[in-house]
């Protein structure tokens, strides 16, 4: 029998508790057993991937071959990399794009002159 | 037969009532099912919904599913203010109370090596979150022009290093949290990050770990996240619990628990 010591006012619970952090605990943690209603949660398509997503562990989420964190700057670094890459190719071209037209009224004057 | 047994946790006997307004799922009020030195919680709950094909149907509805997911919490809320209960997922479901005390019984030894474990033990969540960057400029034609392609370089690099720089900060904040909030619980555990489409919560999540803390350490550890929360502007530190030890109650992890 269990007398609990004073805890700290409860954060983030009750009817405002996040969704999320309610359904990552209840449908993919806490102890599996088998009742007489067989249903495997991960058969269960739960409405949509990202749901799914949600509830997976990781490495349940890279076994089903979600893995969207990989390749999302936020939370990988290799993908911040790319991504950096890719932006900045992308100045380079815009770079080039706007001197040129910086040269080109220039250019208009002179000859008009 | 009264429907089916809907099954939220099993605890060592108790005490303390629970509280008489408590209403599980299907709005059923959870009964205490004891059993040897067992206490099984179950609400009686329609075959219509819970049997097992209208259970598969009624799981892809999320509205459905949030309510039940929310009165399961909420039972092992409720319970978690009066002992240590070993939360069991969502949707356990037996055709009557003899077959959760078989089930009591065969898994015996089990419930009472982790209620062992478990005992007095609170689990707390921690989440890191790197705020959205304010309204994204589109890289093109922003109002006020930049006067020149160097102009326009040196102002998106600027935009660029900061936002690497707040990354940084944030991959360096949460190792650091995780490594001190480790030191002062018993057990950690990482999760994926969150969904910000289901959390509602704004930003990106970089953290979302779980600890594993006794009750009576609770207090420090709450403080201790505290301490972190106003650190750097643009990273968000989010405490939730305490809750049951959910994500401690399966197997056991190959960290401290050792024998």
């Amino acid at each position: 029998m269990t007398t609990p010591s004073r805890l700290p006012d409860p954060y983030g619970q009750g009817s405002s508790a996040n969704l999320a952090d309610i359904l990552e605990r209840v449908l993919d943690k806490g102890i599996v057993i088998a009742g007489d209603i067989r249903i495997n949660l991960l058969d269960i398509e739960l409405l949509t991937i990202k749901l799914r997503l949600v509830v997976a562990s990781v490495d349940k989420a890279k076994e089903m071959g979600i893995d969207w964190w990989e390749s999302d700057p936020a939370l990988s670094s290799r993908a911040r990399r790319d991504e950096l890459t890719r932006e900045n190719a992308e100045l380079r071209e815009r770079l080039a794009r706007l001197e040129e037209l910086e040269l080109e009224p220039r250019r208009a004057q002179e000859e008009s002159t | 037969m009264t429907g089916l047994r809907y099954v939220y946790a099993v605890c060592r006997p108790f005490g303390t009532p629970l509280q008489a307004q408590l209403t599980g799922v299907g709005g059923d009020p959870p009964r205490l099912l004891p059993h040897g030195d067992l206490v099984a919680v179950v609400s009686h709950v329609p075959e219509g919904d819970f049997g097992e094909e209208p259970l598969r149907a009624r799981l892809e509805d999320l509205d459905w599913l949030t309510a039940v997911a929310r009165a399961h919490q909420g039972v092992i809320d409720a319970l978690t203010t009066v002992t240590t209960p070993l939360p069991l997922r969502l949707g356990t479901v037996f055709r009557d109370d003899s077959g959760v005390r078989t089930m009591l019984e065969a898994r015996d030894e089990d419930f009472h090596r982790t209620l062992d474990r478990l005992e007095g033990r609170v689990e707390w969540g921690v989440k890191v979150f790197v705020e959205a960057e304010q309204p994204e400029q589109a890289p093109a034609a922003p109002a006020p022009k930049p006067a020149s392609g160097r102009d326009y370089l040196r102002q998106r690099r600027q935009q660029t290093k900061s936002r690497e720089d707040l990354w940084q900060q944030a991959e360096i904040l949460a190792t650091d949290l995780h490594r001190i909030l480790s030191e002062s619980a018993e057990d950690s555990r990482l999760h994926a990050p969150q969904n910000p489409a289901l959390s509602g919560a704004t930003g990106r999540n970089v953290l979302n770990a779980a600890y594993l803390v006794p009750r009576a350490k609770s207090e420090e550890f709450v403080e201790r996240v505290d301490r972190t929360k106003d650190g750097i502007p643009g990273i968000r530190v989010e405490l939730t619990g305490p809750w049951a030890a959910y994500s401690f109650a399966g197997e056991e992890s190959a960290g401290k628990e050792s024998a």
